[in-house]
């Protein structure tokens, strides 16, 4: 099982806040811009993929019980969306990759679907 | 015990912050944590259906030792068809509720799979009233 940092290596990412998650195992990883989508997986402590980078994907992330994100293809992330991430407990990372190609190489080093 | 919040419509700012007080509250309370799941999740689509379709509303929550008693009260434009909104995929949502990520005609059905008990109540024109009712013992309901 991969630790979030050695996933943040695979990505190419930065880690924007949280850091002190780095050495938390991943297990399962979810991709998905529909918000109601993410809501509907029951299974905890995933990381979630996705190209929404917006104050909704950290509400999302903390009532899902969601504590890592990758934001794809460097979005913009302002200073409001890692303030409610520190707030919340949610590790953030941004990524210059599409969210295909995370997923791809994060399935390739063994991080599972949910589905 | 009650606790009351004010929403804004159109306000996707603070969409999520009633959610998040709750799910702190019931965090305190040492609620079960696959139950407090199912009640946020609940409580955060309704809570996105306010800011996304009504003017304004108010979230009551009621919490007793048996169960939670939410109730969404908005002003707004109603819904006209419960049961077309209530199918998947049916959607009224505007182009900037679906940049936000939402507005794919889930969140009533999410909010039905999550709750123990869903009654909406509807006057075009007027508003809307959801009730969800989840029940905090696992083996109870």
């Amino acid at each position: 099982m991969k630790t979030i940092k050695e996933i943040a290596e695979i990505i190419g990412g930065k880690v924007l806040c949280c850091h002190e998650k780095s050495d938390r195992h991943i297990e399962h990883a979810f991709a998905s811009d529909l918000m109601s989508d993410v809501l509907t997986v029951e299974m905890d402590n995933l990381l979630l993929i996705t190209g929404l980078a917006n104050l909704q994907a950290i509400r999302t992330a903390e009532m899902s019980d969601i504590s890592f994100i990758i934001f794809a293809r460097n979005k913009k992330i302002n200073s409001d969306i890692i303030a409610l991430a520190e707030e919340t407990g949610i590790m953030l990372i941004e990524s210059p990759f599409s969210v295909f190609r995370i997923s791809g190489e994060l399935y390739k080093a063994g991080v599972k679907p949910v589905y | 015990m009650q606790f009351k919040y004010k929403i804004a419509g159109g306000d996707f700012t603070n969409a999520g912050n009633a959610s998040s007080a709750v799910k702190k509250i019931l965090k305190q309370l040492n609620v079960d944590h696959v139950i407090s799941k199912h009640i946020v999740v609940a409580l955060y689509e309704a809570e996105v259906n306010i800011v996304a379709h009504a003017y304004s509303g108010v979230i009551e929550v009621n919490i007793d030792e048996n169960q939670i008693h939410i109730i969404l009260d908005d002003k707004g434009p109603g819904i006209a068809d419960i049961d077309q909104a209530m199918e998947e995929g049916y959607s009224t949502a505007s182009p900037q509720v679906r940049e936000m990520g939402f507005g794919a005609g889930m969140g009533l059905a999410n909010m039905k799979r999550n709750a123990d008990k869903m009654l909406i109540s509807s006057e075009p024109g007027k508003g809307t009233k959801v009730e969800l009712i989840h029940y905090l013992k696992p083996d109870a309901g």
